[in-house]
């Protein structure tokens, strides 16, 4: 049976609360990712949830839609106790979900994704004139006015989300849920969305909205729930907190004075710059950011999670392309339009994600690390066996890296000593400058430590290293110059003395221009 | 810096091991058919020498499976870079109807037909290899477009005819002999040789591993993996067409329809018994090599023991799934925790 839909007109006037999660918990082998978490939705707000990377918003939002059990934990919707199976089942429930990657089907028509799965059919056949009606009128709450004949693919992705929305409310939804819905928007596409989230909001229906731009949650948001390191931070009033005060919750530092400066003796030698990047842009991911590194310097780029961070140093290294902006290297101008063309200029890259996109994992150690100086001398010149196990001893012994033997799958280390075979399969081609995405990201305290030292080596050799990081006290303590990225654009830049996690966490929450 | 040479010594010897220990199995399978056939097979084991030339169903077994066997050799680098290529068996009648057309219509020199011939697998090889590494189609739907028209092109190339021909150099191929066995084995051989040495004296048998098994991580390192997997199909293309100028040599006649036909699948099952997995990483050539003779004795054995054709497909079949549970993570996964102590 269908559940009867929100009643529109009267939702103020009925108890408020729509859903209420308690204690909700979820663990996957050697993570919790959830830990005992609360979660209240009103009837007729915008709810934002905010977190860092692996603070469980998508967990959360997973348990809520059927996607993963909860392990512990009740979820009342409307009163009633739910445990939605599947997402099918949830939306039945009336928990509807869009996603930020839109999931409906291209080469249909707009009424045909709104009424896919459901169509009305007679004697088993599908009443096409009522799929097109009730895609009207889908749309029509939300004061679209669309051709439904159109096919999806054909329209923008701002067209697409909004169809997206329209198919979740033609499920007769009470809680809407937007996972990011705005990370491929343009501002005039994201103010049309914020106009329909508003509308329905207006009508009772209670939205939960998820994305990494601060801005936008104060332009819609009602309330805001903080989460960090798969726990609950706080449910606030989005009048009351204060985006200082969001930026703290959301890092998990508190914004203070007392904190004492660290060592600053961390200045570049000066002189030319190593690298030299003028107005980097790239549609969607980057705009107009200046960026220098000298030699012997650390440089951070500190933001939130989508403040485009990765995506900078995937341009710098080639891997995306800039659709505008400048690099040069050492003062001369270059083109950068590959790894290789980067490795050519004496850069290197570990990424952020190290076992998708960094270690070759059922290769050895000593394959892993004569990889990169392998490929500069290509195919022909190959690194005899002897200097590859000389190599692989070497950065073995000087990094620590903790293995059976050169010849150990490079899988079956732990992910700090993968981090540093990474490490070495760079330093074996002895690179400028190291571009170092989330080098410390899920390594135990001790090879964390032992990574920062190492980053300081490589600074007090002359090198420059570009250092993204999410943890905040990690980067004052490492950087003598931090870049601050806010919604792709640089905010901020401290150096020296001004380097402090107040600072950062400032330039973050200050007000958009 | 002085390195141990007794450390780099033993260093080299467990490299050694560790790819012989790969090589067991494929080994192993061919070994237990050997010994099914020298129970249940009068003769199968005889060889007489005519002519100075060896005879014998062995012998036999080493002349047909070469053809396999080379074909495999060029798929195992495709399967390394975690590709596959279907169009192996159509490139052969392609190649096949080149070297016919050239010998009969043409009267080319004898060094022209060969050029002709491996040259045309050159080109479909990197035909497959511009799809697959610059176009990003997948490796099955990419190469499946010349194995779908392939054979077509073959017949464009011999005008719809099957070219007969009696040239004698072209004869030699696969009738000549060199230390007693057929020309064949030789070339077999010295493929195997060639590739051995050009993937593990260079650093392109590490670029192939690195790439099957992790292309963003290898591209990331600065390694140029279009240009590596594109070189694999171009290979691959050229051992297809050296095996279809052996069937041309063979059969002495191009035929567009049916030279290596079906040839790909049993490539690719020679292949993943030789322990080269689908999923790309590490190659063995050596195992292709045996998991193609392997498959020939297999057929061999069941046309001595009078299985019909028409139901000869079953026991290959009951193989290939055998390789795919022994493959299978969670058999493999299931065997460990049986052998690991409770």
């Amino acid at each position: 049976m269908t559940p009867a839909p929100p009643d529109l007109a009267d939702g103020a006037g009925r108890d408020a609360r729509l859903l209420e999660a308690r204690g909700l918990s979820k663990s996957f082998p050697g993570v919790r990712a959830l830990d005992r978490v609360d979660f209240n939705v009103r009837r007729g707000e915008i709810h934002a949830l905010m977190g860092e990377n692996g603070a469980g918003k998508s967990t959360l939002i997973k348990l809520l839609t059927g996607v993963h059990a909860r392990d512990e934990g009740s979820v009342r919707l409307d009163g009633e106790m739910i445990r939605p199976a599947s997402p099918r089942q949830a939306e039945a429930l009336g928990i509807s979900t869009v996603y930020q990657e839109v999931n409906l089907v291209p080469h249909l028509s707009i009424a045909e994704n709104i009424g896919l799965g459901r169509e009305p059919t007679r004697l088993g056949l599908i009443r096409w004139r009522e799929v097109r009606r009730r895609a009207r009128a889908a749309l029509a709450r939300l004061e679209l006015d669309l051709d439904v004949a159109r096919e999806l693919g054909g329209c923008s992705i701002a067209v697409q989300q909004l169809v997206a929305i329209a198919r979740a409310l033609d499920m007769r939804a009470k809680l809407l849920i937007l996972d990011e819905p705005t990370s491929s928007l343009d501002a005039d596409e994201t103010a049309e969305l914020f106009l329909v989230m508003r509308r329905l909001r207006d009508a009772g229906l209670g939205i939960v909205f998820v994305t990494h731009f601060l801005d936008q949650v104060y332009q819609v948001a009602d309330r805001i729930t903080v989460l960090r390191d798969g726990r609950l931070v706080g449910e606030y009033e989005a009048a009351s907190l204060s985006r200082l005060e969001l930026v703290g919750r959301m890092v998990g530092r508190e914004f203070s004075a007392e904190r004492a400066a660290p060592d600053r003796a961390k200045a570049g030698a000066g002189g030319q710059p190593l690298l030299d990047a003028q107005q980097l842009s790239r549609r969607g991911a980057v705009d107009r950011v200046d960026l220098s590194v000298q030699r012997g310097e650390v440089v951070g780029l500190a933001g939130l999670l989508g403040s485009g961070r990765t995506e900078i140093a995937r341009l710098l290294f080639g891997i995306d392309r800039a659709t505008h902006g400048g690099i040069a290297i050492e003062g001369r101008p270059v083109r950068i339009r590959s790894p290789r063309d980067a490795v050519r200029h004496g850069l290197a890259f570990t990424p952020e994600n190290r076992k998708a996109d960094g270690i070759v994992p059922h290769l050895s150690v000593r394959e892993n690390i004569v990889l990169a100086l392998q490929a500069r001398q290509g195919i022909w010149r190959r690194i005899s066996r002897a200097r590859q196990e000389q190599l692989a001893r070497r950065f073995i012994d000087v990094l620590r890296i903790r293995t059976p033997s050169p010849s150990t799958p490079v899988a079956s280390l732990s992910g700090g000593n993968q981090q540093k075979v990474l490490l070495a399969r760079w330093l074996a081609t002895d690179p400028k400058l190291l571009i170092l995405d989330e080098p410390t990201r899920g390594i135990d305290i001790g090879a964390r430590a032992e990574i920062e030292r190492l980053i300081d080596e490589l600074r007090g050799e002359g090198r420059g290293v570009l250092l993204i990081s999410s943890e905040l006290e990690e980067l004052v303590r490492a950087c003598g110059r931090l870049v601050v990225l806010r919604d792709r654009r640089k905010v901020a830049e401290l150096v020296g003395a001004d380097v402090s996690e107040n600072a950062v966490m400032e330039a973050i929450a200050r007000h958009g221009d | 810096m002085a390195t141990d040479p007794r450390a780099e010594r033993s260093g080299r010897g467990r490299a050694l091991l560790a790819g012989a220990a790969h090589l067991i199995w494929p080994a192993l399978a061919l070994a237990l058919l050997l010994a099914f056939n020298a129970a249940f097979t009068p003769g199968f084991f005889h060889v007489e020498i005519r002519d100075g030339r060896l005879y014998g169903t062995l012998v036999d077994i080493l002349n047909h499976g070469s053809r396999l066997g080379i074909v495999a050799l060029g798929m195992t680098l495709v399967i390394a870079t975690s590709g596959v290529d279907l169009s192996v068996g159509a490139v052969m009648a392609i190649a096949g109807a080149v070297a016919a057309t050239m010998v009969v219509r043409d009267a080319a020199s004898f060094p022209a037909v060969l050029a002709g011939a491996l040259a045309t697998g050159l080109a479909a090889g990197l035909w497959n290899g511009w799809l697959v590494s610059r176009l990003r189609i997948q490796p099955i739907v990419a190469t499946l477009v010349l194995m779908v028209a392939g054979r077509g092109i073959a017949q464009l190339v011999t005008d719809g005819l099957i070219i007969t021909t009696n040239d004698p150099r072209l004869a030699f191929i696969a009738g000549g002999s060199l230390l007693g066995l057929p020309l064949p084995v030789t070339l077999a051989a010295a493929a195997l040789a060639l590739l051995a040495l050009a993937t593990r004296k260079s650093s392109l048998g590490l670029f192939l591993e690195a790439v099957g098994d992790n292309e963003t991580a290898s591209r990331y390192a600065g390694l140029d993996a279009r240009g590596v997997v594109l070189l694999a199909y171009a290979v691959a293309g050229v051992c297809a067409a050296l095996a279809g100028l052996i069937e041309v040599s063979y059969i002495r006649a191009a035929d567009a329809n049916n030279a290596g036909l079906f040839v790909e699948l049993d490539a690719i099952l020679a292949v993943v018994i030789g322990g080269t997995a689908l999923t790309g990483g590490r190659f063995y050539l050596v195992g292709s090599l045996l998991g193609a003779l392997f498959i020939q004795t297999l057929t061999k054995t069941m046309y001595m023991k009078d299985v019909s054709a028409d139901v000869a497909s079953i026991p290959k079949a009951i193989v290939v799934i055998l390789v795919c549970l022994l493959q299978s993570p969670v058999v493999r996964g299931r065997i460990a925790a049986r052998r690991r102590p409770p």
